[in-house]
């Protein structure tokens, strides 16, 4: 779309439709965690009562961010944690590595933050000479495959067990051509078992900070964030300022809401609040920005904000399970990534909010009813405002513009047209115009509803 | 009882039987129908791609057209609710607000306002019934699987009163078809793909014909279907309801 940016998300997508059966399975497993959402929703009547609460609290947190952020800082520090702010990714790198240089260590276990994917810092610590493992299954999928996570709650679910097999069998020495699920998964629990028992430093997300308590609480289905945490000597939890809520008692809403959307289970299978160091141990946390108050300036978009991380708009969006996670080329991918990406750089994500045919399903499916379809409406003026759009179409809109204003030449050219189609119709019909690649035109009638209406009704 | 007929660009060059059926159902029903020559576009397909400022001109004509109406009608879903969400105008503002509230698909104006329940019609045939998204998730035309809410469905509800119709089931009932306007060719690929596995469900559930509020979406389908050689035919929604019984 711009001229800087590499590709697009129609060309990556494009390429990731090469071959259909893939875009299928992944299609058919997405859609299966929809319906298990659907199952587990439906057995909650309060569900949408459930929704509208979340978005409620989150409301208010976030017009009153500053103070909760303050009361969360004091009563963590009162708790015995040190807390650290960062403006920016950057910032929040270089917190982080100053603690790991200070501990005089040079490798780290980490679970699963995509605040960290955001800021890119397992890059930035590996070229500062830090080895860091990820501990979720999915992102330790990944990583040994040197890719991005592919969706913010499944990392991996682009990869088939075959092709994990073959990973496993590279880095973890399984035998070749092993891809049976329950063999794969004791074979990464031995090797995490062994990273858990040696790292002095473990970080973790922060799925909720609590304001009033200064606890935060970490989600995971694999207790792999517990295991890095209980064994460390170093604590360090990352987490955006988005995460705040004011009080210990809506966890009773967001934790019921949160799997549900996301995977369709009751709750994930460990909610591990952490308030304290235990003695001898030290525990951080960096409280990130990293464009989020720009964001929160924004009045069209600031409750893109409310977001919990739960993926259920990319399980249901038909266009994410058609054209993968990767193709959105920025950390959060599908919808939420759609509207909360172009904040960050508008430039290299002018291209997101129009991968999207505004169906509305991401919106109804949203845990804290963030109106996701509607942004992704609001960025495309935006960004075209912005200038960041190609000569070729707005100039094409502007000829529509002219052609649309007008009933006369909006008549003379459709008549136009539909000569062209009927007797020229290689005009239409050939490799340039996208639709007829793979899709048949209408077949122009004789005449248009105009010329019906004039001839069977002009004289009423 | 006056009605504005508004009959979106597309719609009027490529599918007049659409419009015709539409008039002449209304008609049947008993309603004044007008329909205001000078009409051309609700002006989405710019706004969607991000040149809402640019429908000015379409706004202004659409005021032009359609005030005076007691109601405006119109067989498209998706470009009433453009109308709805995005009518404006800096000298007339009153007047855009008014025709927002004034504004229905054709279905859901027959359920609502006229309160249809019979129709003489008659179509004996397979049916698989598209939810256009913007009809449904815009306009509400009928209830979203994503809800924990009760089932409804303005559409359905006018075809069960058509004599001889079999309704068949889809495996997933509100799947974007990926027409999605100039996604259409933006994101040709996906938009293909999306088409086809929702043109595939159909065919599966043995569909002789697909139906809908939206002609847009039926457009993209019936690309599909040709080029895939089949001969099962898409209808607007409006083309059921008027065909008359035997």
């Amino acid at each position: 779309m711009s001229t800087t940016s590499t590709k697009d998300h129609a060309e990556l997508a494009g390429q990731f439709n090469a071959d259909e059966k893939r875009v299928d399975w992944h299609d058919e497993t997405l859609w299966w965690i929809r319906q298990k959402r659907d199952k587990a929703v439906n057995q909650l009547p309060e569900w949408e009562l459930l929704r509208e609460t979340a978005s409620k609290i989150k409301e208010h947190g976030l017009s009153n961010l500053s103070n909760y952020l303050e009361e969360f800082e004091a009563n963590a520090q009162a708790n015995g944690i040190t807390v650290h702010w960062a403006a920016d990714a950057k910032e929040h790198n270089e917190i982080v590595h100053g603690i790991i240089k200070k501990h005089g260590v040079n490798r780290m276990v980490k679970s699963k933050s995509m605040l960290t994917e955001e800021c890119h810092l397992n890059e930035y610590l590996t070229e500062n000479g830090i080895e860091v493992v990820d501990s979720d299954l999915g992102e330790r999928i990944v990583q040994l495959a040197k890719e991005p996570p592919s969706h913010i709650v499944l990392p991996c679910i682009h990869k088939k067990k075959e092709e994990i097999g073959d990973l496993f069998h590279e880095h973890l020495g399984t035998p070749a051509g092993v891809s049976d699920p329950q063999v794969l998964t004791e074979t990464a629990r031995q090797h995490l078992r062994e990273v858990f028992l040696t790292r002095k430093i473990a970080l973790t997300g922060v799925n909720f900070a609590v304001a009033e308590t200064g606890e935060f609480v970490v989600c995971t289905n694999e207790g792999n964030a517990d295991m890095g945490a209980h064994l460390s000597e170093v604590h360090i939890a990352s987490m955006g300022i988005e995460k705040i809520i004011p009080k210990r008692e809506h966890l009773g809403v967001f934790l019921r809401l949160l799997t549900r959307s996301a995977t369709g289970q009751p709750i994930t299978t460990y909610s591990s609040h952490y308030k304290k160091p235990r003695p001898g141990q030290e525990m951080h946390i960096v409280i990130v920005d990293n464009g989020r108050s720009v964001q929160l300036g924004r009045k069209d978009f600031r409750n893109s904000l409310k977001c919990i991380r739960c993926g259920a708009c990319m399980n249901t969006c038909p266009v994410y399970r058609r054209s993968g996670g990767h193709s959105y080329h920025n950390a959060v991918s599908g919808p939420i990534g759609s509207i909360l990406a172009p904040n960050l750089d508008m430039e290299k994500y002018a291209d997101l909010p129009f991968a999207s045919t505004l169906c509305g399903s991401c919106s109804n499916v949203c845990p804290v009813k963030i109106d996701i379809h509607d942004q992704l409406y609001k960025w495309r003026q935006v960004i075209v405002k912005a200038g960041y759009t190609t000569k070729a179409k707005t100039a094409g809109m502007k000829m529509m513009q002219w052609t649309l204003s007008s009933p006369g030449i909006y008549h003379a050219a459709g008549k136009a047209g539909r000569m062209v189609m009927k007797y020229a119709p290689f005009a239409v019909n050939n490799a340039l115009n996208p639709w007829y690649k793979q899709r048949d035109m209408p077949k122009p009638p004789v005449e248009s509803f105009d010329d019906w209406y004039k001839k069977n009704r002009g004289n009423k | 009882m006056t009605v504005g007929l508004f009959i979106p660009c597309y719609i009027d060059q490529f599918y007049p039987g659409t419009a015709i059926a539409t008039l002449q159902l209304l008609e049947k029903l008993g309603v004044t129908v007008v329909y205001p020559p000078k009409q051309t576009c609700c002006g989405q397909p710019m706004a969607n791609s991000g040149y809402e400022h640019l429908t000015t001109g379409c706004n202004e004509l659409f005021i032009d057209n359609f005030s005076d109406f007691d109601y405006i009608v119109s067989p498209s879903g998706s470009c009433i609710l453009h109308i709805k969400d995005h009518l404006h105008s800096e000298g007339r503002e009153n007047e855009a607000v008014q025709i927002r509230h004034k504004v229905y698909e054709l279905t859901e104006f027959l359920t609502d306002i006229l309160k249809v329940e019979q129709l003489d019609a008659a179509f004996p045939h397979k049916v698989g019934l598209h939810q256009s998204c913007h009809g449904q998730r815009g306009l509400k035309l009928s209830q979203m699987t994503e809800l924990v809410a009760a089932p409804f469905s303005k559409p359905l509800q006018l075809l069960n009163m058509v004599k001889g119709l079999e309704l068949i089931p889809l495996s997933r009932q509100d799947e974007c078809c990926g027409f999605g306007g100039t996604f259409c060719v933006a994101e040709e690929a996906v938009s293909v793909k999306m088409g086809v596995d929702r043109v595939a469900d159909h065919l599966e559930h043995g569909a002789e014909f697909i139906t809908g509020a939206d002609m847009s979406c039926l457009m993209h389908m019936e690309g599909i279907l040709k080029r895939q050689g089949s001969r099962v035919k898409v209808l607007h929604i409006a083309e059921i309801l008027n065909s008359s019984a035997q």
